[in-house]
């Protein structure tokens, strides 16, 4: 994947498929220590006994529609080449929370990408899903909780397209200003 | 802390209370993108962007768009499906932005099948 925004939407539309009500992300960009994080946790059923064996094996996969299962293989890829990590911690019932660490001026590492769009895409494609996200850059910080949004707009469902395009156009501006 | 503040809030709403107000009818299209790894490996979210812009503009509300998984046909990603009420779903394969305007525009606004982009019927 070209930007690490679209290991978040993939791995994000797992938990989603897992049944979660509640995606939680958070990015934590800490040049200063030289380090990267993702968090991504979900409130679905977890993962079975069998993928958790070995989450990050491409050949073990819950899906049905192709023997292949790569989300968590790449991003896992991604880490490691960038001398970080993948953890993943999951628990039956209660969700899977994903750590990924990243060198942050590892020549290797991608971009975060284009976010906006990533939580957009989400909270467009998936009306029943909750999303936080919170974006820390050194001290600053810029969250969006969906929950939020939908009881000050008294919007259930934000899927409005008008709507869409100004939140992206909204969390792209708050993103920069971090920086 | 940076949020989104009330009055950024404020201003969304006012400018999206004409169009909410019209989103209570039944949707009429259905519009899938394919979103597994495979999907938004090959540019699924610039392709939803793209819609998304297109959705903005055209003023209708009786349109949806959800997301799904991989259909098992990852070589012809970003595969997109059209489903307009009482016709047949079609699947668009290798999808790109100006592709979907191109469908967006022609398919789902006009009822015209864009056959070159097409994978083929559900």
């Amino acid at each position: 994947m070209r930007e690490l925004s679209l290991h978040i939407l993939d791995i994000a539309e797992n938990g989603i498929t897992a049944g979660a009500d509640c995606i939680q992300i958070l990015i934590n960009e800490a040049p200063d220590k030289d380090l990267l994080t993702i968090v991504i946790e979900d409130n679905g059923h977890g993962m079975p006994a069998e993928k958790l064996q070995k989450p990050t094996d491409p050949f073990i996969t819950t899906r049905t529609t192709r023997r292949v299962g790569l989300g968590l293989s790449l991003l896992a890829a991604a880490a490691d080449r960038c001398d970080g990590k993948l953890e993943i911690e999951t628990e039956a019932g209660r969700g899977t929370r994903i750590e990924a660490t990243f060198r942050y001026n590892h020549i290797d590492r991608a971009p975060v990408g284009d976010m906006a769009a990533t939580i957009t895409t989400l909270i467009m494609g998936n009306p029943q899903v909750d999303f936080v996200y919170t974006h820390i850059i050194d001290t600053k910080d810029f969250v969006l909780d969906t929950r939020e949004l939908k009881a000050d707009t008294q919007d259930q469902s934000l899927t409005d397209p008008v709507l869409i395009y100004h939140l992206t156009q909204s969390i792209r501006k708050s993103i920069e200003e971090l920086a | 802390m940076a949020k989104l503040t009330i009055d950024d809030l404020k201003r969304i709403k006012e400018e999206t209370a004409k169009s909410t107000s019209l989103r209570e009818g039944a949707a009429n299209v259905k519009i899938t993108v394919h979103m597994g790894t495979c999907g938004i490996a090959a540019g699924a979210r610039e392709v939803m962007n793209a819609l998304m812009e297109e959705l903005a503009e055209s003023d209708r509300s009786d349109i949806r768009v959800v997301t799904s998984g991989c259909m098992g046909m990852c070589s012809s990603e970003p595969n997109v499906t059209v489903e307009l009420q009482d016709a047949e779903p079609i699947v668009y394969q290798k999808m790109e932005a100006n592709r979907m305007r191109q469908v967006f525009k022609r398919h789902v606004l006009l009822g015209e099948v864009q056959t070159d982009f097409a994978l083929g019927k559900m």
